[in-house]
Order: C-alpha cells, then sequence, then structure tokens
C-alpha cells in the first residue's frame, strides 16, 4: 500500500464508471435475462375520470402466450395502497391508491390490467384485446375550479383540498407580522405566477424485474431508493421486510422521477409471486411520460412590500400546488420543501407561506430536480427584478442591497434556518467579470435605440437552496415518516484493498468515484485500492439513498466518519505493534510511525495483523471494519449567482441564448470535473422549463404531450455553451465542507432566463409571460396580447394520420 | 411500443411491388425508408396486415439528368439528396430545406418520396416540390401516371396517390443559377417547424426573373404563395420590393400569419443574396 | 422471415418474426445489450447503431430491414482491447453521467465526424441533435467529440487509434433504404 501523491479531494479524477458505460457492459435492469422470465405488460386508462363498469380480460387470456390477465379485482385483497410518505398536516385528506385501479380511475394512464406472458410481443398485443367498459365522470383539471368543489376527483373525501400547510413568521418567533409590513409598506407589489407541469424525462425508461425463488423476492429496479423501496413494499403488501431484496443496478438518470414506490414495482412484485416465476417490466416511453410521476405544476401568487429606498419589508406566498390524483411517495411535501426558500438570500423581517394542495385528475406529481425550490426561486427572483422595475433601480442593485452580506453568517432567516456560510458578494462579483455586465447593458440601450428587432436582455438569478436532506428531527417536526440520515460502511480487506459501502443509491452521479477520492485521501490508500458497493440491500444494509442533493454531504459524511474510525482502531493496533503509547502515534500519507522515531507501520501492515489476530491489544476484535451514520444537525445553503443574456426577435417571438455564466458556491469541491457537469446538467433542466417543456392536458383530461415528439426536452442544437466558475465558501456543517450541487443549476437558471427575455421586452409594454417562453406566447405577448397559453404549436405525433400514405 | 403483426413482402422490381400491392389488398403498406412509418406502428396508430418494402427497389434511388430536369428516385435517401451534385447545382432549394430534415439518423434511412407520400403538413419537403413544380410520377396496376405536386398534395396527410399505387419518381425542372433559401422556424432542432418558408429566386441583372415559394404547415397542406410570387417578378432585387411582396404571403392576423409575413421576407432576402 | 445480418463482425442467421425491430433483435436475441431503448418515436437516439457505415435509429426499423447488411454496435467499437478515440474522448472529457444516451451518443459522434473531421461548436451540435441526453447539458459531448476529431487527426496518433472502426467508415452510403 502506497500513499497518494497529492490530495484526492479537489482532483479532476475521471470516473471509475465509465469504462462500463462507455462500452456498452452496462447493467440495465431491463438487461436482466432470467430462467423462466415472464413477462408484464399494463393496460392504462384512455380516459381521466371514470367509473370501471366491466373489464372482459376473455379474448387476451386466450391468446397465444398469455399465462395471466388480471385486473384490479384480482388484486384488491393483496395490492394494498401506494405509500404516502409525508402526511404534512394532521387532517390531511388522502385517498386510497391502489397499484391497480379497482373500481374507478383518476387519471389517463392509470393501470387499470396486467398481461403476464412469455415475451414483451405477445404481452402487448393481449393488451390490445381486453375491453374496459367505462362510465365517464366529469373531469377536475383546473386547480381554482377544482377548489370549489363542484365535482370530486375522490367523491369519498368530499372535497378536492388535499391540506393547507402555513408558516407564519409571527406565529414561529423567526419574524414579524407580514400583513402589518404590508399595510405600513411604501410599496407593494403583487404577482401571480404558474410553474407549469413538467415530466422529469429520465433517459432509461423504468424497468422492474422479480425473482421469486429460493424463499426470498428479488427485486431489479430503475429505482434512486432501493432502501426505501424495500422497506415501503413490505409495508404495502405485507411481505416480510427480511424476505425481499432490492437491487438498484446501473440506473439511467432519475432527477427525481425515480424516487418513488411504483404501481408497477408493487404489480411486479405481486404478479411474480402469483407465477411463481421471475417476472420483468418495461415502460415504453408514453407509459412513462402518462404514469411516471410528474413534477412542479404550481399557482404562485406573491405579495412584497419594500420601502422606496428599495428595502424588503415583507414577503406573502400563496401557492396552490396541483397533487394530482394520488398523493405518492412525497406528493404532499414537495411544494412545502419550498417553504423555507421564499426568502431567498434576502433579509425580509415578515413571511408568511401558505400552500394549498389540490387534487385533480392528473398523474400524480411529485419529486422533481429541485422539488420546492426552483419554484420558490422563480418566485422571489422575478419578484426582485419586477422590484427594481417599480422602483426604477438596478436588478443586481435592489439584490445587492437586501442579501446576507458575507460577514453576517451564521444568519438566521425570517423563515427559520440558519445559513451556516455563503458570499454572494464574492459570487456575483466573479459572475459579473465573467459576463461582461456593463457591455451588454451597453449593447442593450444601442439596440433599444435603434429600434432593433432582435431586442436584447439580462437576466439575474442569485440564489440560494436548502441541500443535504436532512436533519431528521426537522424531518419529524415536519411529519416526514423517515429520517434523513445516511450511513457508510468501510471494509479493510487482508491485501490492503478497500471496500465502500454507502447507502447513497447513484444514477449517474459518480460517487464509486468520489467516494473513493475520499476515503483514498482520508486513509491514504490508491484511489484504484477503492470498490464502492451500492444499490443492492443485501450488500448495502442500510441507507436513505439518493435525492435532494444529499448524497455528498450527508453520505459523504458517514463516510468520512467510517474512515476516521477504521483509523482509531488502527492507531490503537498499531501502537500495540509498534509498542509505544497511542498518543505518540502519528498517522500520515497511509503509514503510523511513532513520533520522532523512523519506527513505521503501514495501514496494510496494521490492517493485516488485525485480520489474522495473532496479537491484539487486550479486548480488540478481530479485523477492521467500521460503520458509521450520519444525522446532520442542519441543511446546507450552496448558493450563486447565474447572468443569462437572451437575444429575442420580436418579429417571431423566438428566444435565443446569447450567453449564459453560472457561479456557484458549493463549498469544498472534491471532484471539479463532477461538479461542473452536474451543473451543466441542471442548467439544461432550468433553461428547457422556462423555455420548452410543458406537460399538456387537453379538456378530456388527455396528456397531449406523450412522446418525445411532443414534450420538447432540448437537444444540443437547442442549449447554449455555458460559461461556469466557482468560488468556496466551505460549509461549516460538515467536516468535509461541502455543500451539494445536484440541484443547483436548475434551481438558478429558469427565473435568469425569465428575467433576461422580459428584460429585453418590457420596453415594448410586456410584463410578464407564462412558461414556456415559446415564441409564440413572446410574440403574443409582444402585440399587447395575453401571454397566457395558446394552442400549442402544431405538429407532433397528435397530428399523425394513420392512414397517411406511404412513407 | 410494440407493433401488430404483419406479413413482410420484399418485391424485387417495381412491377411486382405493385402486384403486391393490388393482392394484399388496402390494409397492404408500402414501407420506405419507415421513419414516419414505424413510430406509427410501434404506436398502433396503424396496423396494416402486410408491409411491402421497397427498399430493395434499386431502380428507385439515385439522381437522374434528364435534359430540362431532374428526376430523383422515389427511394432516394435525405442523406443522398444532400450530397446529390445534380441537386445542388439545379435545385439547390432542395439540399437546403433536405438539410434540416428530422436528424441525421433519420436522414440516413429516410427517402425523399417516402416523405412526399407521408404528407404531413409540417414535412418539410412539401412546400419545395409545390414550389419547384415537382410531377410525382406513379406507378400502378393501369401503368405509370404523372400528377404535378399543385394535385398530388390533396389534404391532411392525404395525396392522390391511391392506395395501389407507388409513387417511383419525382420530376423537377432544372433551377440552375437560381438563388435559394429554406427560413425554418422550430421550437427546438426536433420539433416540427411552426412555419417554415421554402424560396428560389431567379436574379438577372439585379431584376427579380422569376420566384418560388412555398410554405410550410400553414394549412392541411403545403401553400404556394403565388401572390408573393407575382409581386416579385420584374422587381428589383432590393429589401424594399421583397419585403413589400412578402407582406402577401399572408392577410390574417395570427401568429401564424405573421410568421409567413415574416419568415418569407427572410426566405427571399438569402434567396437573393445566395 | 430468415435473416442474415452482420453484426460487430460476426455473421448470424436467425428466424425472426418480421414485427421484430433491430434494437430488440440486437438486445434479445443477441444479448447486445450496450445499445438500449429511449423512447417509441425516434426522437432519442439511445438506439443508434450503424447500419452499412451510416448511423441509423434501430428502433426505426424492423430486424428484417437489415438481412444482408452490416450492424456496427457499441460493442464492437472497440479493437484489442483498445477503445475507439470517440469512446476515450466521452471519458476523458466527462461527457457522461448516467450514461444511458451514451452508446447512442458515442456512434452519431463516429457518424459525424466521417462526414466532419473536424467539426465547430455549432456543427457537432447540429450534428447530434437526434440524440438526447438529460444529465450532461451537452456541454461535455461537445467538447469531448471536437477532443476525438482532435486524437483522430491524421498524425495525431498511432494508426490503429486514428480509426479503428475501418469496416464502418470504409463503406460507401448504399442506395435503396
Amino acid at each position: 500500500m502506497t500513499a497518494t501523491a497529492e490530495p484526492e479531494v479537489g482532483k479532476a479524477r475521471l470516473r471509475k464508471e465509465d469504462a462500463r458505460l462507455i462500452t456498452g457492459q452496462t447493467k440495465w435492469t431491463d438487461n436482466i435475462q432470467l430462467t423462466g422470465m415472464l413477462h408484464m405488460a399494463v393496460l392504462r386508462s384512455p380516459v381521466a375520470h371514470a367509473r370501471i363498469r366491466h373489464i372482459d380480460c376473455s379474448r387476451a387470456t386466450a391468446m397465444p402466450g398469455v399465462a395471466l390477465v388480471l385486473t384490479g379485482e384480482d388484486f384488491a385483497a393483496e395490492q394494498g395502497s401506494l405509500p404516502c410518505a409525508w402526511p404534512i398536516t394532521e387532517d390531511m385528506k388522502s385517498p386510497p391508491a391502489p397499484a391497480l385501479a379497482v373500481d374507478q380511475v383518476n387519471f389517463a394512464g392509470e393501470a387499470v390490467a396486467l398481461v403476464i406472458a412469455d415475451n414483451a410481443y405477445r404481452a402487448a398485443d393481449a393488451l390490445a384485446a381486453i375491453d374496459v367498459d367505462y362510465d365517464e365522470l366529469p373531469v377536475v383539471l383546473d386547480m381554482e375550479e377544482a377548489l370549489k368543489d363542484q365535482d370530486l376527483v375522490h367523491p369519498d373525501l368530499g372535497t378536492n383540498k388535499c391540506a393547507t400547510w402555513v408558516f407564519d413568521s409571527a406565529e414561529a418567533g423567526s419574524g414579524t407580522d407580514v400583513e402589518e409590513a404590508i399595510a405600513s409598506a411604501e410599496v407593494v407589489i403583487e404577482r401571480t405566477f404558474r410553474q407549469q407541469r413538467l415530466i422529469p424525462s429520465f433517459m432509461e425508461p423504468r424497468s422492474v424485474v422479480v425473482d421469486p425463488s429460493a424463499d426470498m423476492f428479488t427485486m431489479w429496479s430503475a429505482t434512486q431508493i432501493p432502501h426505501i423501496l424495500r422497506w415501503m413494499l413490505s409495508a404495502v403488501t405485507g411481505i416480510a421486510e427480511h424476505k425481499i431484496r432490492v437491487i438498484a443496478p446501473d440506473v439511467g438518470g432519475g432527477f427525481g422521477g425515480k424516487l418513488q414506490v411504483t404501481p408497477e414495482e408493487v404489480l411486479c412484485l405481486l404478479a411474480a409471486r402469483r407465477m411463481g416465476r421471475p417476472v420483468k417490466w418495461t415502460e415504453s416511453r408514453t407509459e412513462s411520460m402518462l404514469s411516471a410521476h410528474h413534477g412542479r405544476d404550481q399557482i404562485q401568487k406573491i405579495t412584497l412590500s419594500a420601502r422606496r429606498d428599495g428595502t424588503v419589508t415583507g414577503l406573502k406566498v400563496e401557492l396552490l400546488a396541483d397533487m394530482g390524483a394520488y398523493l405518492r411517495l412525497v406528493t404532499p411535501g414537495i411544494p412545502i420543501l419550498g417553504a423555507f426558500m421564499f426568502n431567498a438570500i434576502y433579509k425580509f423581517p415578515a413571511y408568511r407561506f401558505e400552500c394549498t394542495n389540490v387534487f385533480t385528475n392528473k398523474t400524480p406529481t411529485d419529486a422533481y430536480r429541485g422539488a420546492g425550490r426552483p419554484e420558490a426561486t422563480f418566485a422571489i427572483e422575478r419578484m426582485m427584478d419586477e422590484l427594481a422595475v417599480e422602483l426604477g433601480m438596478d436588478p443586481m442593485k435592489i439584490r445587492e442591497m437586501n442579501w446576507i452580506k458575507h460577514d453576517e453568517f451564521p444568519f438566521t432567516t425570517v423563515a427559520g434556518m440558519t445559513y451556516d456560510s455563503g458570499n454572494y458578494e464574492a459570487a456575483t462579483a466573479r459572475a459579473m467579470e465573467l459576463f461582461g455586465y456593463d457591455d451588454l447593458r451597453e449593447e442593450q440601450k444601442r439596440r433599444r435605440e435603434s429600434g432593433d428587432p432582435v431586442q436584447l436582455g439580462i437576466g439575474i438569478s442569485t440564489y440560494t437552496e436548502m441541500c443535504g436532506l436532512a436533519p431528521s428531527r426537522v424531518l419529524g417536526a415536519l411529519r416526514y415518516a423517515a429520517g434523513g440520515w445516511e450511513t457508510a460502511s468501510i471494509r479493510m480487506l487482508p491485501t490492503g484493498k478497500v471496500e465502500v459501502i454507502t447507502g447513497t443509491s447513484p444514477h449517474g452521479q459518480g460517487h464509486e468515484t468520489v467516494w473513493s477520492q475520499i476515503v483514498a485521501d482520508r486513509l491514504g490508500v490508491p484511489f484504484e485500492d477503492v470498490e464502492v458497493l451500492h444499490g443492492d440491500t443485501a450488500s448495502s444494509h442500510k441507507g436513505m439513498d439518493s435525492y435532494g442533493s444529499r448524497s455528498l454531504t450527508v453520505g459523504g459524511t458517514a463516510l468520512v466518519h467510517a474512515a476516521d474510525k477504521v483509523l482509531a482502531k488502527a492507531r490503537k493496533l498499531a501502537a500495540h505493534m509498534m509498542e509505544c503509547d497511542e498518543a505518540d502515534v502519528e498517522f500520515a500519507a497511509g503509514s503510523f510511525s511513532v513520533r520522532g522515531t523512523s519506527t513505521a507501520r503501514t495501514l496494510g501492515d496494521v490492517v493485516l495483523a488485525a485480520h489474522v489476530a495473532h496479537d491484539l491489544p487486550e479486548g480488540m476484535e478481530p479485523g477492521m471494519d467500521a460503520d458509521a451514520t450520519f444525522d446532520p444537525d442542519n441543511f446546507s445553503f450552496p448558493h450563486g449567482t447565474h447572468l443569462c443574456a437572451t437575444e429575442v426577435d420580436t418579429e417571431t417571438g423566438m428566444v435565443k441564448i446569447r450567453s449564459y455564466v453560472a457561479v456557484d458556491d458549493v463549498g469544498t469541491v472534491v471532484n471539479p470535473l463532477i461538479v461542473d457537469g452536474q451543473v451543466h446538467g441542471g442548467l439544461a433542466q432550468g433553461i428547457a422549463q422556462a423555455l420548452y417543456e410543458e406537460a399538456i392536458h387537453d379538456e378530456m383530461g388527455t396528456l397531449t404531450t406523450a412522446t418525445f415528439a411532443d414534450y420538447l426536452v432540448p437537444s444540443a442544437a437547442d442549449l447554449p455553451a455555458f460559461m461556469t466558475a466557482r468560488t468556496a465558501t466551505p460549509a461549516t456543517s460538515n467536516p468535509l465542507g461541502v455543500k451539494g450541487v445536484g440541484e443547483a443549476g436548475t434551481i438558478a437558471s429558469t427565473p435568469a432566463v425569465v428575467n433576461s427575455v422580459l428584460d429585453a421586452v418590457r420596453h415594448l409594454g410586456v410584463r410578464d409571460i407564462e412558461m414556456p417562453l415559446s415564441p409564440e406566447r413572446v410574440w403574443t405577448a409582444l402585440q399587447g396580447g395575453s401571454a397566457d397559453a395558446s394552442t400549442p404549436a402544431a405538429g407532433g405525433l397528435g397530428s399523425i394520420d394513420a392512414q397517411g400514405g406511404q412513407s | 411500443m410494440i407493433p401488430a403483426e404483419f406479413r413482410y413482402l420484399c418485391p424485387s422490381t417495381v412491377d411486382e411491388a405493385v402486384r403486391m400491392l393490388a393482392e394484399e389488398g388496402e390494409d397492404a403498406k408500402v414501407i420506405a425508408g419507415g421513419q414516419s412509418l414505424v413510430p406509427v406502428l410501434r404506436m398502433r396508430l396503424a396496423a396494416p396486415t402486410a408491409l411491402i418494402d421497397i427498399g430493395g427497389l434499386t431502380e428507385l434511388t439515385g439522381v437522374r439528368d434528364d435534359g430540362d430536369s431532374l428526376l430523383i428516385g422515389a427511394m432516394t435517401t435525405h442523406y443522398e439528396v444532400q450530397r446529390d451534385h445534380l441537386i445542388h447545382d439545379h435545385a439547390l432549394l432542395l439540399k437546403l430545406v433536405t438539410d434540416t430534415v428530422a436528424d441525421p439518423q433519420v436522414r440516413h434511412r429516410g427517402t425523399f418520396g417516402g416523405s412526399l407520400c407521408h404528407a404531413d403538413p409540417a414535412g418539410d419537403l412539401l412546400a419545395p416540390a409545390l414550389a419547384l413544380d415537382a410531377v410525382m410520377i406513379i406507378a400502378g396496376p393501369g401503368g405509370r401516371r404523372e400528377v404535378p405536386a399543385s394535385e398530388f398534395f390533396v389534404g391532411y396527410f392525404e395525396t392522390a396517390l391511391a392506395p395501389d399505387e407507388i409513387l417511383i419518381d419525382v420530376r423537377v425542372p432544372k433551377y440552375t443559377g437560381w438563388g435559394a433559401h429554406y427560413e425554418k422556424l422550430n421550437r427546438v432542432a426536433q420539433a416540427w417547424s411552426i412555419v417554415a418558408v421554402a424560396a428560389a429566386v431567379q436574379v438577372r441583372d439585379g431584376t427579380i426573373a422569376a420566384a418560388r415559394v412555398g410554405l410550410t404547415n400553414v394549412g392541411a397542406g403545403p401553400v404556394r404563395a403565388v401572390d408573393v410570387e407575382s409581386a416579385l417578378v420584374g422587381q428589383p432585387a432590393t429589401a424594399e420590393a421583397i419585403s413589400e411582396a412578402a407582406l402577401r404571403a399572408s392577410t390574417g392576423d395570427g401568429y401564424k400569419d405573421n410568421l409567413a409575413r415574416v419568415l418569407t421576407g427572410r426566405a427571399l432576402t438569402a434567396a437573393v443574396a445566395g | 422471415m430468415h435473416i442474415s445480418v452482420n453484426v460487430d463482425g460476426v455473421t448470424y442467421a436467425d428466424e425472426v418474426e418480421p414485427r421484430l425491430l433491430l434494437v430488440h433483435y440486437l438486445r434479445e436475441r443477441l444479448g447486445k445489450t450496450g445499445t438500449v431503448v429511449g423512447c417509441d418515436t425516434g426522437n432519442c437516439g439511445a438506439c443508434t447503431v450503424h447500419l452499412d457505415g451510416h448511423s441509423v435509429k434501430s428502433c426505426q426499423m424492423f430486424a428484417v430491414q437489415a438481412n444482408g447488411h452490416e450492424v456496427t454496435t457499441i460493442e464492437g467499437l472497440a479493437r484489442d482491447g483498445k477503445l475507439h478515440p470517440v469512446q476515450q474522448a466521452f471519458r476523458s472529457n466527462h461527457a457522461l453521467q448516467c450514461g444511458f444516451c451514451t452508446p447512442g451518443m458515442i456512434m452519431q459522434a463516429i457518424d459525424l465526424l466521417a462526414d466532419e473531421p473536424d467539426p465547430d461548436d455549432e456543427t457537432v451540435r447540429k450534428g447530434l441533435e437526434g440524440n438526447l441526453c438529460r444529465c450532461t447539458g451537452y456541454q461535455n459531448i461537445v467538447r469531448a467529440v471536437q477532443d476525438a476529431a482532435h486524437r483522430m487527426r491524421p498524425g495525431a496518433g498511432p494508426k490503429m487509434e486514428q480509426h479503428s472502426d475501418d469496416h464502418v467508415t470504409a463503406t460507401q452510403p448504399v442506395g435503396g433504404e
């Protein structure tokens, strides 16, 4: 075992994961083939709201290769109800959520029957032969209409209102009364924003394989949460938890979209149990878009009060959040995650947040990259621009005069959060410099004066977010059903190689690489000597999985603690081996030595000694393994300044991003390549919300954007090159000083783009444009028309005529 | 998603293909490059009983010089059209439009004739085919017939092709030396055009001698902007004349009407310049 | 229907249903699971392979249409244990995260570089417009393709490294598709 030459933390290590991913050797769930494996296909409701009168499976059952056709009635006794782990209030309304609809469907895409056949093609054929007789019910789609309770999504609940959750700084004692602040304000700005519905659109469609053999149910699933899934599957089906093993093999992206306990996971498990044979289900893209959970979908009414000099005095947030038809794993809590972030980096003395969750006949919503925080950041960053316009001030100036100064940390906000560290001035200064802010303002002025058909806009987003989900006590106070800790284990092998077991579950983030770097540094072992095991409940016995930018801050810290435990034991044994006092043992670069002497033992020597156990100190157990579980005291608070310049073609409404600068402060950086990559991808998704993506339902509740031809995920040709840079203010809440980076780009970028477009056309009379800023909406706004959603752009597979000619 | 079952037939001549089509009846379908048809089959929006694959008919590929016009085989791929010298020299507009069709993978398999027969109003090749006075050469049980583009595109995803007929060649008059441009507005690169304008202009001594303008996705089929064309003829090739003529691309006040005018102006400007 | 297809240098003879998509033939029948399915409509490009030297979407054609043709997948790129320069460049530039789009991206990037040996930023972006990635924002993919172009330039390295995918690029465009 040799020492590493330079610190691993901070090094741009190429990823260990890549070798299999670039050669096609990856283990996706859908690659799994088991002897005797059957295939499951799911029939989905084409209607959004209906009673199921009758399902006729007789034709399907008789088809070649079909082993079984089942309906919700067949599974009613065993399927239980899909779990919601976040009952946000005591009186929250929560309807039963069957994996397979029993007598009523509540959104288009809901599973109503399943086929088990000997191959996927025959299973698909049999779906087409199932006849379902629906009695259609009135469809509830609009949140404001839904709250009138005229038509009910779930009649048994008596209302479409799921819950109302309130935070009030006066009641909480973290600030003053917002109504008073508004009543006495010199300036009051009130705006309503719509967060459109989005589809996470991970690239790997979901897939599940269940093997029921050997007195154990082994499930492979394309999931972000193997540990939570195992627990919940047991809770839902009654199968003992120790008889379930969940494996998340290579998982192709998630973005919150695979943070779920899905109907299909439950159905695949029950089907495999019933058949006594392995069963696989892999979704099509359209199935994914119809039935995997969606994200966002809020109406935000925001009231901001300020003084004429630009000082903010109060913020009132009134939200309506669309749950869709059911409460999935953390559906009701998603908008609540935003509650602590609307005040953002600004020193509001008074704050009130009130969110009403509403049921509609749409696909359930749940976590999507950022989860609650992008919504909050969008609203506050749009409002800061609105305030600047109202007061005729520079939008950066008004942010600067209201944000927390670097010497004011730690700072307890009006929402009750304590921001441990940050330096908004530094990040902003760096961003302004890279962006060429003043030159762009000059050019903007010239274009305005000359009446250029292409106008230039500058958009700012000075954001923070809360990451590192989460201190368990906070989750408990928020009525979340689980904790927020994370676990790591280190197994020192007799040859000195290291196995790391983590409770995080990476699906693109590069934990195998980054965890290796952390351990290599801590133990002084080569990067290559570390193997990271994850995503299998049999080897990684406990964990809270990956989401909410938590893996490094929480899981990485657990790993540091586990390494420290290994070192503590090794130091004791090294002292014993070198016959010295433990206090005289020094550890550096993978080697223990006696202070002031040349006597030394490498960690490898010590590990071997521990393993053979021939001569251990009194009471010491053989072996050199350690487990650690870390429960954070606080969240972490990455921040940054994003600047976006857009060119708006006033003749067509087309928006083009001219330049984009992101300066992020994510604390200590373990691997700059990976951090930059996370930012790039986050930016793409945030920009896509601003400009391209929207899940659209027609008046019948049918999703009309259920393919990639209709739901506009941008390609390389649609996005600009990004300029990224960093400032680094280490977090004080964990030993690594890390803050999390998974969601920053998504959270920051949406308001930067929208602010930029509005800045380009505001002098032409445009006040607001609803997202996504399609060319038609921008043009319509420029004509002085309503900026609301108009007819979607033509084309798309919705327009394909099956009778078309030769093609 | 998985298509329903079908029988697969592989004719080796056009005549055999026509015969098969007649034998199989109305539920059979011809597959060319399949880049629009395969998704339709996978989503089971169509379930033909038989597919007649004309992919093996090498007689239908390639571009030939036929005196005053070019003959483009229906099975010539977009990729081949993009790189064909005859098309570059005599029908530059077709090359420029084809450059924007779908994406590189689709252009490797998708065919010129297949796109025209699919007749998607948002499809890129319809408007230039119409504007350039292309003529469809069609094989059927009764032999060959020719149909001008103006009569071929009859509606939304609908052509004059009878169920037992196959498009085999497209005759395009030569536009040697004409300037050309395709101005396309779509939300993302993969999306269909909201509106696009195909323009070809012949300029002699600073005067517009002739112009062809076709609009994509403004109606159930491609639209030829004849008013724009006639307004241009005899005018000086100036920005003023072009803007004036472009206003005639549409008279409405909707978004697409606006785009038709704006993009026509831009397409003509670029065509004159290039 | 009986077909004979050369995949990654090996000729396979199989009986297939006409409706069997090429990508399913590769994955289910031949075990070539490096090529993946990401959508139903030909938009995502994850299933991109080369057919007679040109990139195609293997979910947009039937296995029977590949009869008598040559298919190269991500699994057929490395030669004698050496990665193709494009594979290498994807790793060196951190051009992948979850890696699901990566096989298709790499296959399309190779096709692009065959036509455009020295592409600028915009040419790369246009050349990859038929491939969706949800993780990377494309920035490092664009960089990787340009880096690969550099690695593959004549004189940039041993011949082996320049383009190990000989049988793919040597084939001229064929008609009749």
